[in-house]
C-alpha cells in the first residue's frame, strides 16, 4: 500500500478534477458527470485513508449535486471511512465459508490477544482491524486481505505472524 | 530454447505463497544457470493444490502442487524441469481426475494460458465467437445465445438471449452493456478467477452483446473486495483498446467495418445489495446503491434511463464460446431447462474447494462428497448452504438433489450463482438462521420496510426463541415474518433471507431447542 498523506485540499482538488474529467473522456460533455463520485471517493480514501468532511463541498461542485448527496453516498458504503485509519488494515472475513472454518474463533483471537475489536485501530496507529463479507477465496477459507494482499488458510499462529511484523515495522 | 515454468498469479493461489513459490524457482534457476520462463498463469481451479505448478514438457504440461517455497530445492534436485519424480509429482495435468471429469466451455482457457497476453489468447481460440459475431446480423446473433437455452448465471437464471432481445427492440440513441462483477455471495469466486485468469474473455463477450443489441458502451462494476481482478481488468481493457480490439471499430483486427464499443471499468464499495442490478445501476450513476422499483425493466430504462443489458461475468464470458461453436455445441451439455454448464465453486469446509465447471445434473452429494472428498475436518457433513448467504441450508437427506434450477427450486432452495458451502457437525444452525437475518439488516438498502424491519425483528425473535420465551408464539412469528419478508419485499434480499432461515427452521429444529452455541457477526 502506497502511504497515506495528510488531508490536504489542492491535492483533493486535482485528485476530483481528474476523475471528473476521465468521466467525461468515456461518456462526452454531455454525459452524466455524476457517475464520477464512487471513482473519487475511492481516489481520496487511496490519497488520505479516508474521505475528509471538508471534500463534500467540493466534490458537490464539481459534480454539479448537492452535500447531501454525497454524503449520502459517502455513509451509504461499507467500504468509505470518515476518519483517519491506521497505516495498515487488516481484514478478516466473517462470511459463511469462513464461518464454517473458524473465522470466529480468530475474530475471538485478535480481540484477546491483540486488544482489537472489528473497527477499531491499535494505540500506536499500526493496524486497523475490520471484519468484511467475503474475499472470494473461499476455496482457501478461512480468509482475510492485508491492505491489498488475500491471506488464505489463515490461522491463530500466521495471524499473530502478520501482526507482529506489522507493528514492528512501525516502530 | 528456455523451459516454460507456470505458476498461477491468481489471487487465491497468492494468498498460499504462489509469489515466494515464482521467486524461489527463479533464484533456484539462477543459481543452477538453467534457462527458464515463469508465467503467471490463472488458477485451474484446483485450489487444495494451489500454488500449482507446472512445466512445459515434450509431451504436454505436467503438474506439481502444492508446492512450497521450500520444496524448490528438492523439486530442482529431483529434475522437474524434465518431469522428474518427487513427492509433489501429480503427473500430466490434462489428466488430472478432477479436472478430466469438468467440462471446460468458459473456462477453458483460466489457468491455461497468460491472462494478459493476446497473442496467447488469439492461439487458444479467442475471438473466434466474435469473428463469428461480425458476420452475422444482430438478430442472428441474439438467436444463437437464445438458442443455447443459457441463462442469467447471476442467480435469478433469467434467460440472457431473451434479455439482449428486448434491449436489441428497445429504441434509443444510446444503449449500454453492464457487466454485473459484484461477486458478494459467500462460496463464490468464479468471476473472481475468470476475471483475473482470462479477462479477454470478458471483454470479447461483452463486446458480442453491444454488437447484438447495438450498445457501443460498456461498464464493468467490479467490487472492491478483487483489487486484483480490477488491476487485472484495467490493464487488458487497456491491451485491448490499444490494439484496437476496443475502440471505434472493433471488427478492425479482423478486416470488418463494424461499430463502436468501449469499455469503462468501476469498482464498487463493499455493499453486498449492489450486486442486485437495479442497485448496481444506482451505484454506476453515482447514487447511494438503493434498489428501484421494477418496472421499467432495465432492457427498457436501466443506466441513465437507457436501454441498458446487465448481466453476470459467467454469462458474457460464456458468450464467445456459444458464438464460436454454435449454440448446439453448449446446449448438448445439461438438463431439462438447464442448459450447457455451470462453474460450481465449492468451499467451505471441504477437503477439495475449488471450481468446478460441470453440466447442469450432478448431484450435490457427488459434488461435495466424490469430488470435494467430505470435509476438511474429517467430520460428518452436516449442512450445506448453496446459492450464498440468500440460499437454503441443505441436510444430508436432501443432497441427492440434482444441482440445476428446477430441482433445486422443487428442494425449497436455489442454485444462485453456484457456490456451494460446506458445514460440519459442529455448525449451530439457529446462529446460521440469526446471521442470515443479522446479515440482510447489515446490507439492507432501507428502501422498503419488510427488509429493513423485518430482517431486525427476525434477529431478536430468533433470539426469543433459543431462550425458550413464548417459544411457540415466536417461532410462528418467524414463519410470518418470512412470508411478508417473501411476499412483501423489493428485491431479493428481503426476499430470500427467508431461504436460509426457514431451510434451518424446518431441517434442524434440534438446534433451535438450545442456547446459540457460536455467535456470527455479520460486520
Amino acid at each position: 500500500m502506497d502511504s497515506l498523506s495528510r488531508w490536504d485540499e489542492e491535492s483533493a482538488r486535482t485528485i476530483i478534477a481528474t476523475a471528473r474529467a476521465q468521466a467525461v473522456d468515456f461518456l462526452g460533455p454531455d454525459g452524466e458527470i455524476a457517475t464520477a463520485l464512487l471513482p473519487i471517493l475511492h481516489e481520496l480514501q487511496k490519497r488520505f485513508g479516508y474521505v475528509d468532511r471538508a471534500a463534500l463541498p467540493l466534490i458537490a461542485d464539481t459534480l454539479n449535486i448537492s452535500k447531501a448527496e454525497v454524503h449520502g453516498a459517502l455513509s451509504f458504503y461499507h467500504d468509505f471511512r470518515q476518519t483517519p485509519t491506521g497505516a495498515h488494515v487488516l481484514r478478516l472475513c466473517g462470511a459463511e465459508s469462513c464461518q464454517a472454518t473458524g473465522s470466529g474463533r480468530l475474530a475471538d483471537h485478535v480481540h484477546h490477544r491483540h486488544g482489537l475489536l472489528p473497527g477499531q485501530t491499535s494505540p500506536d496507529g499500526a493496524i486497523t482491524f475490520e471484519t468484511v463479507y467475503c474475499l472470494g477465496n473461499c476455496a482457501l477459507s478461512p480468509a482475510a486481505m492485508l491492505d491489498d494482499e488475500v491471506i488464505g488458510r489463515l490461522d491463530e499462529a500466521a495471524l499473530d505472524t502478520l501482526v507482529e511484523t506489522i507493528r514492528r515495522h512501525r516502530t | 530454447m528456455s523451459i516454460r515454468v507456470y505458476v498461477p498469479g491468481d489471487s487465491g493461489a497468492r494468498s498460499v505463497a504462489a509469489d515466494r513459490v515464482a521467486r524461489a524457482i527463479a533464484l533456484e534457476a539462477d543459481a543452477r544457470r538453467l534457462d527458464i520462463q515463469i508465467i503467471r498463469n490463472g488458477s485451474r481451479g484446483l485450489y487444495w493444490l494451489e500454488p500449482l505448478v507446472e512445466i512445459e514438457t515434450p509431451s504436454g504440461r505436467v503438474a506439481y502442487g502444492p508446492v512450497r517455497a521450500g520444496d524448490v530445492e528438492s523439486l530442482f534436485a529431483a529434475d522437474f524441469l524434465r518431469g522428474g519424480a518427487h513427492a509433489l509429482l501429480l503427473g500430466p495435468t490434462e489428466s488430472l481426475p478432477l479436472l478430466m471429469r469438468q467440462s471446460r466451455l468458459t473456462f477453458a482457457r483460466v489457468g491455461v494460458t497468460d491472462p494478459l497476453s493476446l497473442d496467447d489468447y488469439r492461439a487458444h481460440g479467442g475471438f473466434a465467437g466474435l469473428l463469428r459475431a461480425l458476420h452475422l446480423t444482430a438478430p442472428e446473433i441474439i438467436e444463437e445465445i437464445v438458442a443455447s437455452g443459457l441463462r442469467g448465471r447471476g442467480g435469478a437464471g433469467f434467460p440472457t438471449g431473451v434479455k439482449w432481445r428486448t434491449v436489441a427492440g428497445a429504441q434509443a440513441q444510446q444503449k449500454y452493456i453492464v457487466c454485473n462483477a459484484d461477486e458478494g455471495d459467500s462460496g463464490t469466486f468464479a468471476d473472481r478467477m475468470l476475471m483475473e485468469g482470462d479477462p479477454y474473455c470478458l471483454i470479447e463477450g461483452m463486446t458480442i452483446a453491444g454488437l447484438a443489441v447495438g450498445a457501443t458502451r460498456g461498464f464493468i462494476y467490479i467490487r472492491s473486495e478483487y483489487p486484483q481482478a480490477a488491476s487485472t481488468m484495467r490493464e487488458a481493457i487497456r491491451r485491448a483498446r490499444e490494439a484496437g480490439h476496443l475502440g471505434v471499430n472493433v471488427g478492425q483486427n479482423f478486416g470488418q467495418l463494424s461499430g463502436a464499443f468501449d469499455i469503462e471499468l468501476r469498482v464498487g464499495a463493499g455493499a453486498y445489495i449492489c450486486g442486485e442490478e437495479t442497485s448496481l445501476l444506482e451505484s454506476l450513476e453515482g447514487k447511494r446503491g438503493q434498489v428501484r422499483a421494477k418496472p421499467p425493466l432495465p432492457a427498457i430504462s436501466g443506466l441513465f434511463g437507457k436501454p441498458t443489458v446487465i448481466n453476470n461475468v459467467l454469462s458474457l464470458a460464456a458468450a464467445p464460446f456459444i458464438l464460436a461453436r454454435g449454440h448446439k455445441a453448449y446446449a448438448d451439455f445439461g438438463m431439462g431447462r438447464s442448459r450447457g454448464t455451470m462453474p460450481l465453486q465449492l468451499a467451505g469446509n471441504v477437503k477439495r474447494g475449488g471450481l468446478y465447471e460441470i453440466a447442469f445434473g450432478i448431484t450435490l452429494r457427488e459434488l461435495v462428497m466424490e469430488i470435494g472428498g467430505g470435509t476438511a475436518s474429517g467430520r460428518p457433513v452436516r449442512a450445506v448452504q448453496v446459492g450464498g448467504p440468500l440460499g437454503a441450508y441443505f441436510p444430508d437427506a436432501l443432497l441427492d438433489t440434482p444441482l440445476d434450477y428446477e430441482a433445486m427450486a422443487a428442494a425449497g432452495g436455489m442454485l444462485g450463482h453456484g457456490g456451494v458451502v460446506v458445514f460440519d457437525d459442529s455448525v449451530d444452525l439457529a446462529a446460521q438462521a440469526r446471521f442470515a437475518f443479522e446479515f440482510c439488516a447489515q446490507e439492507s438498502c432501507g428502501k422498503c420496510t419488510p427488509c429493513r424491519i423485518g430482517s431486525r425483528r427476525g434477529v431478536e425473535t430468533i433470539d426469543k426463541i433459543v431462550r425458550h420465551e413464548n417459544r411457540a408464539a415466536n417461532l410462528a412469528l418467524v414463519e410470518d415474518l418470512c412470508v411478508t419478508m417473501q411476499d412483501g419485499s423489493l428485491c431479493a434480499l428481503g426476499g430470500l433471507t427467508p431461504m436460509p432461515v426457514l431451510s434451518a427452521l424446518k431441517h434442524f429444529p434440534e438446534d433451535f431447542q438450545r442456547p446459540l452455541t457460536q455467535m456470527a457477526s455479520a460486520r
